[in-house]
């Protein structure tokens, strides 16, 4: 740096001040710039236009029994969709709320107490809970039992043992007739 | 670097380059006359051997990288087919997925090589922070890397990392949809990926430059933990180190050539040889063993921090208020009373009303798991000043050489705790994950309890006068 001529020296106060403030400023505009143009290169590496429109899946429902269990992929996430046994739905619904980690209800997880729909992904660490087929480990609470970790999830795929923090994620979905739905 | 006075090559052109560029007089001033301390043992092989292992590495992944496709349809064939049908390339690839393996038995053993003689204290903080920073780079290609076969153990291990970063309130789900590029792991993950394992290698190399820059301002820490007074203190790094180096190298090597050729698979797992398949998570997910003590450390953590511990918290410090003030400010003791009884009150309520199930919950137990295990990484940037007593190396302090060995101990216990499935008893008598809880107490304690506490309280032995007596001292008694 070159040293500032002496003779200015009664002007230096304002001096100062002028310079701080072009100082300040073109660092702030430098820092807002750099965002800017930051952002596109950070943003690219966001969900692009084609990954965002993959499209909804509708399952048809009429070939599952009650009592079993079909998986179907919905945006590159396996989807739980269980045909509930009387048994199990009244497990579901007449559990103290006061024992769940993540208090819900069944009636706010189903849109048909018998259609258990549900985003087959263990909100822990997202590996996929077993349970689907008949003969699997179903946890302590006959839903699904994440091995990773050792979560438990009950007949409305609410969290009730292990590291999991929430329940099994409920997608947006519709009935389109008895016996159709329409995931997402 | 190097405009100071320069002594003249005999051969003519490397005179030629040394006058406009001296990289010759600093070869020989950092690599050739460079004095180090005379009495290393074999640990102060592995720097130099995680050199070695860095470069392999790097080698090995550029030709591989030749015939490696990024894509979810075509990366396992791609890879089966560097497998059998690329010249050498089953070579290529063993080389390169052992080479891992090997790369971090050199550096956990260069770095608990520095713990045990206290390499991180200073003036060498930085050159410690360095190397922290290198094996999370370290870390982070690895794990990368283990995801481009695009196998079973590659999909889901990559699943369970990324989502870690789902446990961070408010931005952790976009974060981990930005990771991904999409809402689960897929072709935009797998392609990232494969671009960022290029170039973290690159950035890792940047860095180890930093390392040995550091270590060439500061010297060589060594096992007494005693500078160099003088030139009897020191040897020439050449021949003296190069050829000591070399041979531990070698010996290394062989070990790595066994695995390479004799048990490639052992250190992997046979799930990562199914194709990757989104809808079923294989039974047992296991990182990679070098990972394995950090994910036990994951693992132990399975309860929340509510507002019943802040009112515990509470309760105790109001508690000690009292205590400390009439010791430290006496004049307003008044004011602690009031304070202590309004801590217990309000402390108090708290956990009360947590017991009947009013409560808060601050940490949930996954965003605890991941707190604990990045903190026990973090815990190394701060080394140096968790442990600020005045001897470095543990020959020289009795009590911190034994908890010492315990925490390796203990480090190792984790790392079986954490390739065992989370159900898993401990000789059937309770849950394993019992275990890994206060292995992960123990360690946290030795960091933040133990190291302070022995900083202040710990008598040592009586340090030698320097380096040269020390080396005298143990022939005599050898002899």
């Amino acid at each position: 740096m070159a040293k500032a001529p002496t003779a200015d020296t009664s002007h230096h106060g304002e001096g100062d001040s002028r310079r701080d403030f072009l100082q300040l400023t073109a660092t702030a505009f430098g820092a807002v710039g750099a965002g800017v143009v930051a952002w596109p290169f950070v943003d690219s590496m966001n969900p692009a236009k084609d990954t965002l429109a993959l499209s909804s899946t509708e399952v048809d429902l009429t070939p599952i029994a009650v009592g079993q269990a079909i998986t179907v992929m919905w945006r590159g996430k396996p989807v739980f969709i269980r045909h509930r046994t009387a048994a199990e739905i009244s497990a579901a619904e007449t559990v103290d709320l006061g024992q769940l980690i993540d208090k819900q209800t069944d009636e706010e997880r189903v849109e048909k107490p018998e259609w258990l729909v549900l985003v087959g992904i263990c909100t822990h660490l997202g590996c996929v809970p077993v349970g689907q087929k008949t003969g699997e480990a179903r946890g302590d609470f006959g839903g699904w039992f994440c091995p990773c970790h050792g979560s438990h999830y009950d007949t409305s795929g609410r969290i009730r043992k292990g590291p999991a923090p929430k329940n099994l994620n409920v997608p947006p979905y519709a009935f389109l007739t008895d016996s159709r739905i329409k995931i997402g | 670097m190097g405009s100071g006075p320069r002594q003249k090559f005999d051969n003519p052109v490397v005179e030629w380059v040394d006058s406009r560029l001296p990289l010759f007089t600093l070869m020989q001033r950092e690599y050739g006359a460079f004095p180090v301390p005379k009495n290393f043992n074999y640990f102060w092989n592995f720097g130099a051997i995680a050199g070695v292992m860095l470069v392999t590495m790097i080698v090995t992944g550029i030709v591989l990288a030749m015939q490696y496709t990024a894509n979810t349809h075509m990366a396992f064939d791609s890879v089966e087919r560097i497998m059998r049908d690329v010249n050498f390339g089953w070579m290529l690839r063993y080389m390169h997925s052992n080479g891992a393996s090997f790369f971090f038995i050199a550096v956990y053993i260069h770095i608990f090589r520095g713990m045990y003689y206290g390499s991180y204290k200073g003036p060498r903080e930085l050159l410690w922070i360095l190397g922290v920073v290198i094996f999370l780079l370290m870390m982070a290609t690895a794990f990368i890397g283990y995801v481009l076969p695009w196998g079973q153990m590659s999909y889901w291990g990559a699943t369970v990392i990324t989502n870690l970063f789902s446990a961070l309130p408010l931005v952790g789900e976009p974060i981990v949809t930005w990771l991904w590029g999409g809402f689960s792991i897929d072709n935009p993950t797998l392609n990232r990926f494969f671009a960022l394992h290029y170039l973290l290698p690159f950035v890792i190399f940047a860095v180890v430059f930093l390392h040995v820059w550091a270590l060439h301002i500061c010297g060589s820490n060594n096992p007494e933990g005693v500078e160099p007074k003088g030139p009897q203190d020191t040897v020439s790094f050449h021949p003296y180190y190069t050829i000591k180096d070399s041979f531990g190298l070698l010996v290394f090597l062989v070990l790595y050539c066994l695995f390479v050729f004799f048990a490639p698979d052992s250190l992997g797992h046979p799930d990562n040889y199914i194709p990757a398949n989104p809808l079923v998570t294989p039974a047992h997910i296991v990182p990679e063993w070098y990972f394995l003590p950090f994910y036990a450390i994951l693992r132990a953590i399975t309860f929340e921090i509510t507002s019943f511990h802040l009112g515990g918290l509470i309760v105790l410090a109001g508690l000690a208020m009292p205590m400390g003030v009439k010791r430290f400010c006496p004049d307003y003791q008044m004011f602690a009373m009031v304070g202590a009884v309004l801590c217990v009150i309000v402390g108090g309520s708290m956990a009360l009303m947590a017991l009947n199930d009013t409560y808060v919950v601050f940490i949930t137990a996954k965003l605890g798991g991941v707190l604990a295990m990045f903190g026990a990484i973090a815990l190394w940037f701060v080394m140096p000043w968790l442990d600020t007593h005045p001897v470095r190396s543990a020959r020289y302090r009795p009590m911190f050489r034994a908890l010492f060995i315990l925490l390796v101990i203990d480090f190792l216990a984790l790392g079986y705790i954490g390739s065992q499935p989370a159900d898993a008893m401990f000789f059937g008598l309770f849950p394993l994950s019992l275990v890994g809880l206060a292995c992960t107490a123990y360690y946290f304690g030795f960091f933040v309890a133990i190291l302070p506490y022995l900083s202040k309280k710990e008598v040592v032995r009586t340090l030698p006068p320097s380096i040269h007596d020390a080396v005298l001292a143990r022939n005599k008694s050898h002899s």
